[in-house]
């Protein structure tokens, strides 16, 4: 294991461990961030996310584990560990009497080295709204503002919860430009969503968190290893339809119009072809020991 | 969204020679109180309902009271004192309650309920800044309130004001004393506010019943014997008695059923609520809402 004191490890957790009651909502997570990187933590509601990423921003204490965030355990950190870090929390509707140029114009002031508050306006699309008090902007609008206050601050470690719930289709593409904008500058990013599409899209890995420990991670591109991302080809053969999981969609194609040709059919009957997207490899992952005990050759997407 | 102008932000920091060369310095303790303080004013000025109810209030019961009950001489018998002049004390000092006590114990129950403390505490805001930040708000919003209420009851209803150095050192005495124990115990108060919503449903009783008690809307030395017993543990009670002491004259003694000003017990009560206040306010204290940690 890498030591945690490596300048380019932001984030290094191993064995964390937390319980609410009976109820035991981290149970062994170990995961790293390294400096750069944008990783996405993904799971359903209660898997443990957000009491982890509360953990690493310190707002929260943990049973056991160890846990070092920007090369300080966040439970004693001070003030001056604080100033490196940028905090988006779920959203909320707080200091709604303040306009937008007045918040962002505050949190600018708290930080030793803050960006520009006209520029962080900007970069979130507020400028028409400057001078609009909080409470009268739209939830998606409300969300970008609480961005600007994340980021103004220049964090070296911005964590994202759920940033773009409310959002357009439009200004979610927008959101994405900017988080890629502040990682070319060198911010890494801990992102949890709900929206794969967003995760696939943002993050260098993915973390699949249930049950209070990560079941799975890696690039978008491999997670739930070479398995789960076979393609399945899928056709209909004596009025039932027929799929296969394959690493050669051609040859398996291939094979079917020259079987089908020999019965007269040009064409295949049903044919599809598809790579399986993040959100099915997800599920799939989520389904756990079901998904594992099917067959591997007949996989469901049924989608 | 344009990400131009962060890019824009990132060229300018291609100049410095990197992250190290970062100022760390992190903005001192009593600048971010004074900012603090003029966020927390301009919410305080711009929430219509602690505008009304919170700093317009005793102006208004003011007002009410000296038009209902007249400001005609001959109410107290032989001594030279209107009912104006007689309720100015107890609304001062129900101005410095509300504005302290009422005022900090919901804007902190509320701040939290909705998650800004939270997100200041992701900040490295400092907690203390935080909390002048309240201090200075509660101090300059008693103190326009306090000029609001002289100036409505000297020109609406010639109250005189006093003249001598001595009676304006114990109503700063008492002013500040007020307010402080009055925003400590605020702070204190609203840890046991579980929403932001319920908060002035909580607290409005508690002050409107020490007001009742108190010696705010009725003549102090008519109220039962017990209630002026009961009133006596609370500080709004000796707050009120103070300002009377400031700005009724010396043969208004008959009017207290002590027969004295009692300065000493006044300080002492005042002070004793400070430390307490302050302790437990200290102790309890929490950023999270009680559901969140």
């Amino acid at each position: 294991m890498t030591t945690s004191h490596s300048p380019a490890r932001v984030i290094e957790v191993t064995g964390l461990h937390k319980r609410y009651g009976d109820k035991l909502a981290v149970d062994g997570v170990d995961l790293h961030v390294d400096a750069g990187e944008i990783v996405a933590v993904l799971g359903p509601n209660g898997a443990g996310k957000t009491t982890t990423v509360e953990i690493l921003e310190g707002y929260r204490h943990r049973d056991s584990g160890r846990v070092h965030v920007l090369g300080e355990d966040p439970q004693t950190a001070g003030l001056a560990w604080r100033a490196r870090l940028g905090i988006v929390l779920q959203s909320v509707n707080d200091m709604a009497e303040a306009t937008v140029e007045e918040l962002v114009r505050h949190f600018a002031q708290l930080y030793p080295d803050p960006r520009d508050v006209d520029d962080v306006i900007e970069a979130v699309g507020l400028v028409e709204k400057r001078r609009t008090r909080a409470q009268n902007l739209s939830g998606g609008q409300r969300r970008r503002l609480d961005v600007a206050l994340g980021i103004v601050g220049r964090p070296e470690l911005l964590f994202l919860d759920e940033p773009t719930t409310g959002f357009d289709p439009e200004a979610r593409h927008a959101f994405w430009d900017l988080v890629l904008t502040l990682r070319a500058e060198g911010t890494t990013i801990l992102l949890t969503t709900h929206y794969l599409e967003e995760a696939e899209h943002l993050a260098d890995r993915v973390l699949v968190v249930n049950d209070g420990h990560v079941i799975a991670q890696g690039p978008p591109a491999s997670l739930g290893g070479d398995q789960a991302h076979r393609t399945s080809v899928r056709w209909t053969e004596h009025g039932a339809e027929h799929a296969v999981a394959t690493d050669t969609p051609t040859r398996v194609v291939a094979e079917l119009a020259t079987r089908f040709a020999s019965l007269g059919l040009s064409e295949v009957p049903g044919l599809r072809v598809q790579r399986p997207s993040l959100e099915e490899i997800y599920l799939g992952l989520l389904g756990g020991a079901a998904a594992a005990a099917a067959d591997p050759e007949l996989m469901e997407v049924d989608r | 969204m344009s990400t131009t102008a962060v890019t824009t932000t990132s060229t300018t920091r291609e100049d410095r020679p990197g992250r190290a060369a970062r100022p760390t310095a992190l903005p001192g303790v009593l600048r971010l109180g004074l900012l603090r303080t003029r966020y927390e004013l301009r919410a305080f000025f711009r929430d219509r309902m602690t505008l009304i109810f919170v700093f317009i209030y005793p102006v208004l019961m003011l007002v009410i009271f000296a038009t209902a009950f007249g400001t005609g001489p001959g109410s107290f018998g032989e001594l030279d004192l209107t009912f104006p002049q007689y309720f100015l004390p107890g609304m001062i000092a129900t101005g410095v309650m509300l504005s302290s006590f009422q005022n900090v114990a919901t804007s902190i129950a509320v701040e939290r309920d909705e998650g800004a403390l939270k997100r200041l505490y992701g900040t490295p805001l400092p907690p203390a800044s935080y909390f002048l930040g309240k201090v200075g708000q509660v101090l300059v919003a008693c103190v326009l309130q306090v000029a609001l209420l002289l100036v409505v009851a000297a020109v609406a209803f010639g109250v005189p004001l006093p003249t001598d150095a001595g009676r304006w050192a114990t109503f700063a005495w008492v002013f500040v004393l007020g307010a402080a124990s009055g925003a400590v115990c605020g702070v204190a108060f609203s840890s046991v506010l579980r929403s932001g919503r319920g908060a002035s449903a909580v607290v409005t009783p508690v002050v409107l019943v020490l007001q009742f008690i108190s010696g705010v809307f009725f003549q102090f030395d008519q109220l039962p014997g017990w209630m002026q017993s009961l009133a006596s543990v609370f500080p709004l009670k000796w707050m009120a008695q103070g300002m009377r002491s400031v700005f009724l004259p010396e043969e208004a003694l008959v009017l207290e059923p002590s027969g004295s000003w009692q300065h000493g017990v006044t300080a002492a009560v005042l002070a004793a609520y400070l430390v307490v206040g302050l302790v437990v306010g200290v102790r309890t204290f929490r950023w999270l809402r009680h559901d969140d940690h």
